[in-house]
């Protein structure tokens, strides 16, 4: 007999470990859809999770994917600690870019070490800057954000490919939808040679820790979560309920506008109509895996990252789309949350006493 | 002058076409929502229902068999989020994201071997009306059928919602779940068929876009429909009618900007695709600016996990 009863309380244990459930839940689901596709589902799995970081090199690959997805996560964890529903990061990561790929273009052709500070700061401000218009919206307007923040990702899109098949592009580069390559001063520091790994690393982990400081050691942060937890006790605790809402849209633009300046001044190096493949949606799941604890993302973005990485080796070896990254991040979200159900309730296997037979 | 008013007939016939993937989806998830179920999936089950649609179409060469797959695809992934949401009690917003996700994904997954095979022609009713009649002949003939049962299910879903037993018990149970429950009603068993029921209609809308709007598989070819369907609910604040009103306006933006890039008017092709995103944009602030109107016809439970102790 099974009986399910609903938990007082939840443990800290099964709250980090559910995540792990999920990723072999995933695996166990993905190797299926292998299975149907007609693969041998473990050859396919190891394809996917085991040969992109078999050496150094895929290492490194794997840390430049984590590096934005944690970046954007991160900055996720605020709105959504908070039940604001941020979900276009993705526009925010490409309006940062287009911001900080103008100044990068404005300073072509330059030397100095000031200009890539000041690229990163205003792709930080650009991402910030288009995240407050659903804030703004939903705070005087009662706009619902989730729906404007994702239409203007469609803006952001379609502005970036205005710019760079028209006023921004290449004046040598035979009508090619980009811009120039970016100058040597403009372009994030790579850590190794002949690996793509570069400085933005240090960025996203600055901010993990900036993040973990502002959620569990100010007032700042416990105004965030005290809200997510009721907004009704926020509303009799006298918190400004607006500001705060600006606030961690705010932050959570700025470090989709790093994620995306990261991007186009590291392994990228000019603009271009794919800047980001999708991080700013993938961001949202590996907030969720890493239950909206920094450490925990980047654990989190770690996972997701290999998903995009096991793509596209999948696409060279099995010959199936990369979009089969998506259908494993589509999985994980959806055991994540379904396994949470361990979380509030108590699932009893009771054996059949003898004077119930 | 004829011809003038003919062109114009042609190009509201045009409007008509393209808002049909949007009355239908949205229709479904005006369902869905007034049982208090906020499903964000629709962009998912919308894709996953253009390439059943089209990948049925391909494998059987039965169009009539691909409308009806389609709708099937759109409900069995509708599945998922009933299961996630209603029996294992999980955040319907996350779930929705996941679900879009998914269906992308998933759509590509399938749609791999579809790249590039020409559709096949989905008969057109009442054709030589349409030619022969001027002005209204594009407007009323020539369309499929998926288009005048379009048209028609806001109508239907609007006296079904306000005239019918089952109507009230949906509406009953998106405002107040537990009042509903009281009263002997299985609130689970509603909301879990409103879901299948607005999977259903998102998988049609797919296949409209896969087998007649643009008769192809392209990956990623609902472009953001299913989002603009989702404002369109809270546009037309839950009531069926001015969903179509919507649907409407919606296909007039998108018609009038292939025009004007038709035409070469000097302004970005790149700005004249980002219209409708930012007419949606200005149309939700206007519309709920005034809470008392939004709230009116909000269901009350809308998007809340409703949790019966045995």
């Amino acid at each position: 007999m099974i009986k399910i009863e609903k938990r007082n309380d939840v443990s800290p244990s099964i709250y980090f470990l559910t995540p792990i459930l999920a990723i072999f839940l995933t695996l166990f689901g993905g190797g299926i859809i292998f299975y149907v596709l007609g693969f041998n589902p473990i050859e396919a799995l190891k394809f996917f999770f085991i040969t992109p970081i078999s050496d150094l090199y895929g290492f490194s690959e794997l840390l430049v994917k984590a590096t934005p997805l944690c970046l954007i996560a991160i900055g996720l964890s605020f709105c959504f600690k908070s039940n604001n529903w941020n979900i276009g990061a993705e526009g925010q990561l490409i309006f940062g870019g287009i911001v900080g790929g103008g100044v990068a273009l404005l300073f072509y052709g330059h030397d100095g070490f000031y200009i890539l500070p000041i690229i990163i700061l205003s792709g930080a401000i650009g991402g910030m800057i288009f995240a407050m218009i659903p804030a703004v919206l939903k705070t005087y307007f009662n706009t619902n954000e989730i729906l404007v923040s994702l239409m203007l990702v469609y803006v952001a899109k379609l502005l970036l490919d205005y710019l760079v098949v028209g006023p921004w592009s290449n004046p040598e580069g035979f009508n090619f939808p980009e811009t120039r390559q970016f100058s040597e001063a403009s372009r994030m520091p790579v850590l190794f040679d002949g690996l793509r790994i570069h400085a933005g690393i240090f960025i996203t982990l600055i901010t993990v820790f900036l993040s973990w400081l502002i959620l569990y050691k100010t007032y700042l942060g416990f105004q965030i979560k005290v809200s997510g937890l009721s907004l009704k006790t926020a509303k009799y605790a006298g918190y400004k309920g607006k500001t705060m809402i600006i606030v961690v849209f705010m932050i959570s633009g700025a470090c989709a506008g790093l994620a995306g300046v990261g991007e186009i001044t590291g392994p990228i190096g000019q603009l271009h109509r794919n800047i980001s493949p999708d991080y700013g949606f993938t961001a949202i799941i590996v907030a969720f895996l890493g239950r909206l604890n920094p450490v925990g993302i980047i654990f989190a973005s770690l996972v997701v990252a290999l998903t995009y990485l096991g793509a596209e080796t999948a696409q060279i070896f099995l010959q199936v789309p990369k979009y089969t990254g998506q259908v494993f991040q589509g999985m994980i979200l959806f055991f994540l949350l379904g396994s949470d159900y361990l979380l509030f309730f108590k699932i009893k296997f009771l054996g059949l006493k003898k004077n119930e037979l | 002058m004829s011809f003038d008013l003919n062109f114009i007939g042609i190009l509201i016939g045009a409007i008509m076409a393209s808002s049909v993937p949007l009355i239908l989806a949205a229709s479904g998830e005006l369902i869905t929502e007034r049982s208090g179920v906020l499903n964000l999936g629709v962009e998912g089950m919308m894709i996953i229902g253009a390439i059943s649609g089209f990948g049925l179409m391909v494998v059987t060469d039965n169009l009539f068999l691909a409308v009806i797959g389609s709708m099937l695809s759109g409900l069995i992934i509708s599945i998922i989020f009933g299961l996630l949401t209603q029996s294992l009690l999980t955040n319907h917003v996350a779930t929705g994201l996941a679900l879009t996700i998914f269906g992308i994904g998933m759509s590509a997954m399938i749609g791999k071997n579809f790249v590039g095979i020409p559709g096949k022609e989905f008969p057109l009713l009442f054709v030589n009306l349409k030619e022969n009649i001027p002005f209204l002949g594009p407007i009323l003939f020539g369309h499929s059928i998926i288009l005048y049962f379009a048209f028609l299910l806001p109508f239907l879903t609007n006296y079904f919602l306000k005239k019918t037993k089952i109507g009230l018990i949906i509406r009953a149970v998106g405002d107040s779940p537990t009042s509903a429950s009281n009263q002997g009603i299985n609130v689970i068993l509603v909301r879990y068929s409103c879901i299948l029921y607005g999977g259903a209609m998102c998988g049609l809308a797919g296949a409209y876009l896969s087998l007649i709007y643009t008769p192809q598989w392209i990956e990623n070819m609902t472009g953001g429909r299913g989002w603009i369907a989702l404002a369109l609910v809270v546009f037309a604040t839950w009531s069926p009618i001015k969903v179509l009103v919507g649907a409407l306006i919606f296909g007039g933006i998108t018609i009038l900007q292939l025009h004007m890039q038709a035409v070469g008017l000097r302004i970005p092709v790149q700005l004249l695709s980002a219209l409708p995103y930012i007419m949606t944009i200005i149309v939700l602030v206007v519309i709920s600016r005034d809470s008392r109107k939004i709230k009116l016809n909000t269901p009350t439970s809308l998007g809340q996990i409703f949790y019966k102790e045995k």
